[in-house]
């Protein structure tokens, strides 16, 4: 059997979802080809926001990869817009000359951002919030800085308002209405959501009414109807969308406020399909992903064959995808006739929860700050029940139904298999269990994989997380990616999250990334402080109780509570007077051992904490310094005596080795670094079991790294050969900041180099030299900041309060500094 | 002279204020051959025990202090600062001291 051929116009989330179905009910039937005006392949539009605010990339939000389309053999031209459909040939042709021929065409233009024809609309500078493009051109625009001004407080204006804020603007919101998201919220919500963009910095203007835009070769400035003028280098206007009808209307497809179709998504013309925002059924448009999800099955399985399956409409909640601002709103709202209020309020928690009832059911419920019984509400909603007898705590929620406790699993136990848990795709609880259990899934990524249920906007995550927890029981053990039992992000997360959203301080992380607990712990708290002090160098301010002890009093702790003291060596390098001082410093405070490390240089053991300033103070005076033996940060660089002594050594290794240790000292890492320099290819300084390696040959330095030799043993993998040593210690230095930007809290190098692929590494490091000195300028930069003794800054009275008893009763046992100077 | 006259019967040592050990930090009090560490969390409130890590005598007052409890810089075991008691899977206990606050002065019972 030949197949039938089948055209889309326009590769939206509509049709997306419709090919899914349709390749599951019948996947022999179609020759796909798909045009779209759009560059790219079909991606999850809500999810523009989190890339806007740097929370996600491009690439997370990918549905359908080349490979999809590869894999079912379908065409898709990409950047083809379709300029005509001739009905009668039953042929469409895109703008750069492609016609193709169809048995059956689907329409999925979506819909058109509106532009308000105020005088400067066409201004550069002023963008719609729909696609990757706008996204794009508002990443480029926060980049220059300066104030956003958002037209249209609605869903979309106050995601672009707080991404926009994320990514550093300035940002004022104008909305012509009274209050903020009036079609989705009541006064009361509205005012509470407007508090909460305040209190984050974002100006909200109500009852503004835009008059003109004015710049002379770019957007400049806003003017509102009663003559304020607001400053502004980027205007978003998002104040609504249109149904993208033209083609279809030129076509002479019955066309009204959108595409007309009946209750199986076809046009007038039988053979023609629409699905999407630009479908007009039973006198209704949409604009949210549920009910479009809904045309695409329907649709899908009219394809596939006879069927009697039939769209209907249904409300769909809205949610508002900001992080940390929690909204819940579906149904009626307004004032009405019969209409009955149920309100609770809580104005410290900023929590509002309102019912609407009419004749005994709910038909609405707005929900701000706690909106855990939305779903609860939602079904009410759709079932229709009689709730009278629910109606004196219908208001407190699920939880507090008869003698239950506040037990969040009882409630999901509570809900019906119709119960709609994930309202972008409209999965029931039933089908989220039923796949559970006939296709033994037991992660959440696989229950995303095979039911959609929270694979798009993701609120619902812990819903199907608990529904997974009922139906598995003690096997569903909830994956701890997170770094630690205080948060769910993994280090990757946090690490991107401090960054794009810029938070500089503990604090500002525990709460914008919504710790569990109110100060973290022993495992969070020491990576946070590395985090923030590699990410802003010069800004942070390190926060020494987040430390562990050892590099809070720079000295490493010895199982019966004393400290070893390791003086800098450079390069393995000493002499006379440093060996007499520490030689005294033994006497004088009676250190019971020294031991020559591995590292090439003396290590002091058994030293009292209370002794440590003055013994650093000995060491001081002799030009010693720390030797951070005790840091996650650069440690030794090991070398051989190479070409100034040895008949085999090619350069001069020793001399290299001091110029790296110089360079790279004081700087704090994800874990350790331990480099080594060696003279020639022998290898006496070991280099290729190092962090960082360097072989001297007779054409110049082969650089190495990722050498592992610890509990895990690993040689070096090769990153490149250079002819210079400025060469050397630029790569030295990118390498390095690139791992302490990547690097997870301690992660080695070789751990990380693996993470990301040594490919990667080469590629930024070696061959691209512009990203290769970026890295260098930014690890010079913040070596400004890290580049002082700190065992100096204590012997002049940094943290004093460390070596000291807070009080001293009884006989106080006798300090070794009592003990009377040798003789010199 | 530092003990406070309406507590005769008990030994309330005045042991310093609260500004001279750093937030979610310790400083420690020698009392002959014991020392005590005494803790100030994240919210200003203030606990003594004795400076043993319950598992291996490790200094608890080296620990990192986080949520009313020290974790010990030895080997991890998480002390709670109010009963001395190890968290989770761990067992044992430090001795812990009854510790008050007046304004900011902080006294530590020694009797105990
Ligand atoms: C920032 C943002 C946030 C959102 N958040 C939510 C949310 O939280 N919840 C929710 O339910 N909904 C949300 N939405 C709405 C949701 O994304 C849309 O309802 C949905 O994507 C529409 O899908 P569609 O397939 O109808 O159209 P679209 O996804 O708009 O796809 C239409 C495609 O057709 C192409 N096209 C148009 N004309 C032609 C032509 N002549 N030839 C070829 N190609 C053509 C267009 O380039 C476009 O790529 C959000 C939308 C945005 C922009």
């Amino acid at each position: 059997m030949t197949k039938q051929k089948l055209v889309i116009i326009g590769n939206g989330m509509a049709p997306g979802r419709m090919l899914e179905h349709l390749f599951d009910l019948a996947p022999d039937a179609f020759d796909v080809t798909i045009f779209n005006a759009e560059p790219r392949v079909n991606y999850d539009r809500i999810m523009l926001s989190p890339v806007l605010s740097g929370e996600k990339s491009f690439d997370d939000i990918v549905i359908h990869d080349d490979a999809w389309y590869a894999a079912r053999n379908i065409a898709l031209h990409k950047g083809h817009k379709v300029v005509a459909i001739d009905r009668d040939a039953r042929t469409v042709t895109s703008a750069g000359g492609i016609t193709a021929a169809y048995d059956k065409l689907v329409v999925a233009t979506g819909s058109n951002p509106f532009i308000i024809p105020v005088p400067g609309h066409t201004l550069p500078g002023v963008l719609a919030y729909r696609d990757l493009d706008d996204v794009e051109g508002m990443t480029r625009a926060a980049a220059a800085g300066g104030r956003a001004v958002v037209i249209g407080g609605g869903l979309l204006g106050l995601e672009a308002a707080a991404g926009l804020k994320a990514q550093g603007m300035d940002v004022t919101v104008l909305h012509l209405m009274p209050t903020l998201m009036e079609r989705q919220l009541d006064p009361a919500a509205g005012y509470l959501l407007q508090k909460e963009l305040e209190s984050r910095g974002i100006e909200v203007i109500c009852g503004a009414n835009t008059k003109a835009i004015h710049g002379q070769e770019k957007v400049e400035q806003v003017e509102l109807e009663d003559g304020t003028l607001i400053d502004a280098s980027l205007v978003v206007m998002a104040v609504g969308i249109r149904p993208n009808t033209q083609l279809a209307r030129d076509a002479g497809l019955e066309v009204q406020r959108g595409i007309v179709t009946d209750s199986a998504m076809r046009t007038s013309d039988p053979d023609i399909f629409s699905v999407g925002e630009c479908v007009e059924v039973d006198c209704r448009v949409y604009g949210l992903v549920a009910p479009l999800y809904q045309m695409a099955k329907v649709a899908a399985t009219h394809l596939a064959g006879a069927s009697d399956a039939a769209f209907a409409h249904a409300e769909t909640p809205t949610k508002l995808k900001v992080t940390g601002v929690n909204l819940y709103s579906v149904g009626e709202f307004g004032d009405g006739p019969g209409f009955e209020d149920i309100v609770l309020r809580d104005a410290n928690r900023g929590t509002y929860k309102r019912i609407i009832l009419k004749n005994n059911k709910v038909i609405g419920t707005v929900l701000y700050g706690d909106v855990a019984d939305g779903t609860w509400y939602n079904e009410f909603l759709k079932s229709g029940e009689d709730v009278s007898a629910l109606r004196d705590t219908l208001i407190f929620g699920q939880a507090r139904q008869g003698t239950g406790a506040a037990d969040p699993l009882a409630a999901i136990a509570n809900l019906s298999d119709d119960a709609e848990i994930c309202g972008c795709n409209g999965i029931c609880k039933g089908t989220i269990v039923n796949a559970i259990r006939d296709k033994g899934l037991s992660t959440l990524a696989e229950v995303r994989a095979h039911t959609k249920a929270s694979a798009s906007c993701g609120t619902c995550t812990g819903l199907v997380e608990g529904v997974m927890a009922l139906t598995l029981g003690d096997q569903f053990a909830k994956k701890a990616e997170g770094m630690c039992g205080c948060t769910d992000l993994g280090h990757g997360d946090v690490r991107r999250l401090i960054v794009a959203k810029g938070l500089k301080s503990i604090p500002a992380v525990m709460q914008e990334l919504e710790w569990k607990t109110s100060g973290g712990c022993a495992k969070c708290r020491p990576a946070l402080n590395y985090y923030l002090l590699s990410d802003w160098p010069g800004e942070y301010r390190d926060d020494q109780q987040s430390r562990f002890i050892n590099e809070r009093v720079h000295a490493n702790i010895q199982k019966d509570g004393t400290y070893s003291v390791v003086p800098r060596m450079w390069g393995g390098m000493t002499s006379s007077d440093e060996l007499r001082a520490i030689a005294n410093v033994v006497d004088k405070f009676n250190i019971p051992d020294v031991k020559v490390t591995g590292g090439q240089r003396i290590d002091l053991l058994g030293v009292r904490k209370e002794d440590l300033p003055a013994v650093w103070e000995d060491l001081n005076k002799a030009g010693m310094v720390s030797g951070h033996a005790y840091a996650k940060g650069l440690r030794t660089v090991k070398t051989c005596v190479g070409s100034t002594w040895c008949r085999f050594g090619t350069q001069d290794s020793t001399g290299l080795g001091i110029k790296l240790e110089k360079f790279l000292w004081g700087s704090w890492t994800p874990a350790k670094v331990k480099l080594a320099v060696t003279g020639c290819p022998r290898n006496c300084a070991e280099a290729t079991c190092k962090d960082i390696g360097v072989i001297c040959v007779d054409s110049g330095y082969q650089i190495v790294y990722g050498g592992a030799a610890g509990l895990h043993i690993q040689g070096t993998t090769e990153l490149g050969t250079v002819k210079t040593e400025e060469e050397v210690i630029e790569i030295a230095g990118a390498v390095t900041q690139m791992y302490r930007e990547q690097g997870f809290y301690l992660e080695r190098i070789y751990k990380w180099a693996e993470r990301v692929g040594y490919d990667t590494v080469k590629a930024a490091i070696l061959d691209d030299l512009d990203s290769r000195r970026a890295y260098y300028e930014r690890f010079v930069h913040s070596q400004k900041f890290s580049q002082s003794d700190p065992w100096s800054e204590r012997v002049s009275g940094v943290d004093k309060h460390e070596f000291k008893p807070l009080a001293v009763f009884g006989d106080a046992p006798a300090t070794a500094t009592t003990v009377t100077e040798p003789a010199e | 002279m530092n003990a406070i006259s309406r507590d005769t019967a008990i030994d309330w040592r005045h042991v310093g204020t609260i500004d001279d050990i750093p937030a979610q930090g310790a400083r420690c009090v020698t009392n002959g051959a014991m020392t005590i560490a005494v803790f100030r969390t994240a919210d200003d409130r203030v606990f003594a025990l004795e400076d043993k890590c319950p598992h291996r005598n490790g200094p608890l007052s080296q620990g990192i202090v986080h949520d009313g409890c020290v974790t010990c810089p030895l080997h991890n075991w998480v002390i709670s600062l109010e009963t001395g008691a190890a968290q989770g899977a761990d067992e044992g206990r430090t001795a812990s001291f009854p510790i008050r606050l007046d304004g900011r002065d902080i006294y530590l019972n020694l009797t105990a």
